[in-house]
């Protein structure tokens, strides 16, 4: 009893701001509606949203655009593991490393997202400025080119993740056992070595970790793309959580934004699901 | 003793090495902060100009927080919002991870494993079905509806309901012995024992808050509920952009973070090392 007395107002919470809102979802997916008009206005019909989608050519951007976003994730952990070690163990001044490298994460999404599109303007932001004054006359138009929007965007995403994950590593780092290290330098092994047959190993779970959130994670930016693209130019950077909220909110179709949601819904599902079996299956306790 | 020992030239390079790239990586908020204390025709001097030629930072101050924009409001609705939602969500998470944590009833697995689905979810994905039931109880455009929308958080109550593990169990019987109900053992002797994991998830509760920007974006329309996230676009959005004006104030927006961060900075890092790590 006193158990669900504890958990009471976290449950009511979540039914009601999440678990109706996800049964709701499925259900609207299948019909045409705008929810300006009102629930009598709502028509079923059917599969027609989703074969729709699968013409739909800003979906299948975002969609391929959301899979190319994966790429952040082990760039930026790999970054991350780099930092991690040489931070925890050839450098004075750690918590101040520490504290660098977690700035950009604790930032408003705004304020850096606003400071990049100036960083980054084509004809006199910085980094172009910099690059015509070293002689490349036509460097890349970023964030307004179509072929480089979205690979600026996921640096701008390494950049801002990189001190979460570089403190996670360095708390992993630190409960890797000391003698492991002794032992293998007695038999000769060399830091490559150590690296490969040790640190990796030992930060399995670690790895595994923030390999599903980052993940997770690039399913879910939408304050970045929102402030910094608003999706484009023509679409290049425009993500499945983005183009939904603007068939959602700005084109108001509810019904089709509702069958997008139950793609996104079902990749994560999907996703999670590896998660599970993976977990029991490669990482080692 | 290892403390001792005499300064290691090689660890001193890698040191010096190692905040020249640091340096390098926080360039675009040194340039955010220089950048604030220019006069718009000075923003775009090549050679950047790191010290600022001439100038203007009183006047760009001014006027973002008494000017045109009434930025001042948006501080305080951001810092009601902020600091309301981080009360009602430490509340409910911390009872939540103790149920998850620390008490037995039927159920408690299924609620886990569901919970935990929901969490994957990506918050745009059930905006739609969020949106018509907030106008349907009338917490559309209100700050009432923003606190409750952020302050019911899985990751608190999963990252509380780690710490809340860690609890001895004889802590909590011998309390039962005593004829403590569990509201008393909650708040006498669990709450007490988590502090730390307490003020970590509070610190990051507030920070993310302050930070969103997606929940006024959708769930707010009034100018006069506005809160700094979106109060700040509008001089990017306004009549052409004013890129010193932007700069000030995407700094002002990013100050009581930065405070509140080098403030907690162990607190913060701790936190997460020990949730990430144990997952």
């Amino acid at each position: 009893m006193a158990g669900y007395m504890f958990m009471g107002p976290m449950l009511i919470g979540v039914i009601i701001l999440v678990l109706i809102p996800v049964l709701a979802t499925i259900v609207l997916g299948f019909t045409d509606w705008n929810f300006v008009a009102g629930f009598e206005q709502a028509k079923f019909i059917g599969l027609d949203n989703f074969t729709k989608l699968l013409d739909d050519d800003i979906f299948l951007t975002s969609m391929k655009n959301n899979f190319l976003l994966l790429f952040v994730v082990p760039i930026g952990m790999a970054i991350a593991l780099l930092l991690a070690i040489i931070i925890n163990s050839h450098v004075y001044l750690k918590d101040t490393m520490k504290v660098i490298y977690f700035m950009p994460y604790i930032s408003s999404v705004v304020a850096v997202a606003v400071v990049f599109q100036v960083l980054f303007h084509p004809t006199f932001g910085p980094i172009n400025q910099f690059l015509m004054s070293i002689g490349i006359d036509n460097p890349p138009k970023w964030l307004s080119d179509i072929n480089f929007a979205l690979p600026s965007v996921m640096f701008i995403m390494i950049w801002v993740q990189i001190g979460f994950k570089l403190i996670i590593y360095m708390a992993a780092l630190q409960n890797i056992p000391r003698d492991l290290y002794e032992a293998a330098s007695i038999d000769g092994a060399n830091g490559w070595h150590k690296f490969k047959k040790i640190t990796l190993p030992m930060l399995s779970s670690t790895s595994f970790f923030l390999l599903i959130i980052g993940i997770i994670g690039t399913f879910k930016v939408f304050d970045l793309i929102a402030v910094l693209t608003a999706g484009g130019p023509s679409n290049s950077t425009s993500v499945a959580v983005y183009y939904l909220y603007d068939t959602a909110f700005v084109n108001l179709k509810s019904g089709y934004a509702s069958a997008i949601a139950m793609v996104l819904l079902l990749f994560v599902f999907i996703i999670t699901l590896i998660q599970w079996v993976a977990q029991k299956k490669w990482v080692n306790e | 003793m290892r403390s001792l020992q005499r300064i290691d030239i090689r660890k001193l390079i890698t040191t010096i090495i190692m905040l020249i790239v640091g340096l390098i990586f926080l360039l675009p908020f040194v340039w955010m902060l220089v950048t604030s204390f220019k006069f718009e025709n000075d923003v775009f001097n090549f050679p950047i100009e790191w010290l600022p030629v001439r100038w203007n930072m009183v006047e760009n101050y001014r006027e973002v927080w008494m000017g045109q924009y009434p930025f001042l409001l948006y501080y305080l609705n951001s810092m009601k919002v902020a600091v309301l939602t981080t009360v009602v969500s430490v509340i409910i998470s911390s009872m939540a991870g103790f149920a998850f944590g620390k008490l037995q009833y039927a159920g408690k697995n299924f609620l886990f494993v569901l919970i935990l689905m929901l969490y994957m979810i990506p918050t745009q994905a059930i905006l739609v079905p969020q949106f018509l039931i907030f106008k349907s109880l009338d917490l559309y455009d209100s700050h009432l509806g923003m606190i409750l929308l952020n302050s019911f958080s899985v990751f608190g109550t999963f990252m509380l309901r780690q710490f809340f593990i860690g609890i001895h169990p004889e802590f909590i019987e011998s309390a039962k012995m005593d004829g403590a109900g569990y509201f008393k053992i909650f708040l006498r002797i669990a709450l007490p024992l988590v502090r730390p994991a307490i003020a970590t998830y509070a610190i990051l509760r507030f920070i993310w808050t302050w930070n969103d920007y997606q929940t006024p974006l959708i769930f707010i329309r009034d100018k006069a509920l506005y809160t700094i996230q979106i109060g700040m676009r509008q001089f990017a959005d306004g009549e052409g952009q004013f890129y010193a004006l932007t700069m000030a104030g995407a700094v002002s927006a990013i100050i009581p973070l930065l405070i509140v961060f080098l403030v907690a900075q162990k607190q913060v890092i701790e936190g997460i090392s020990v949730g990430g790590v144990k997952g």
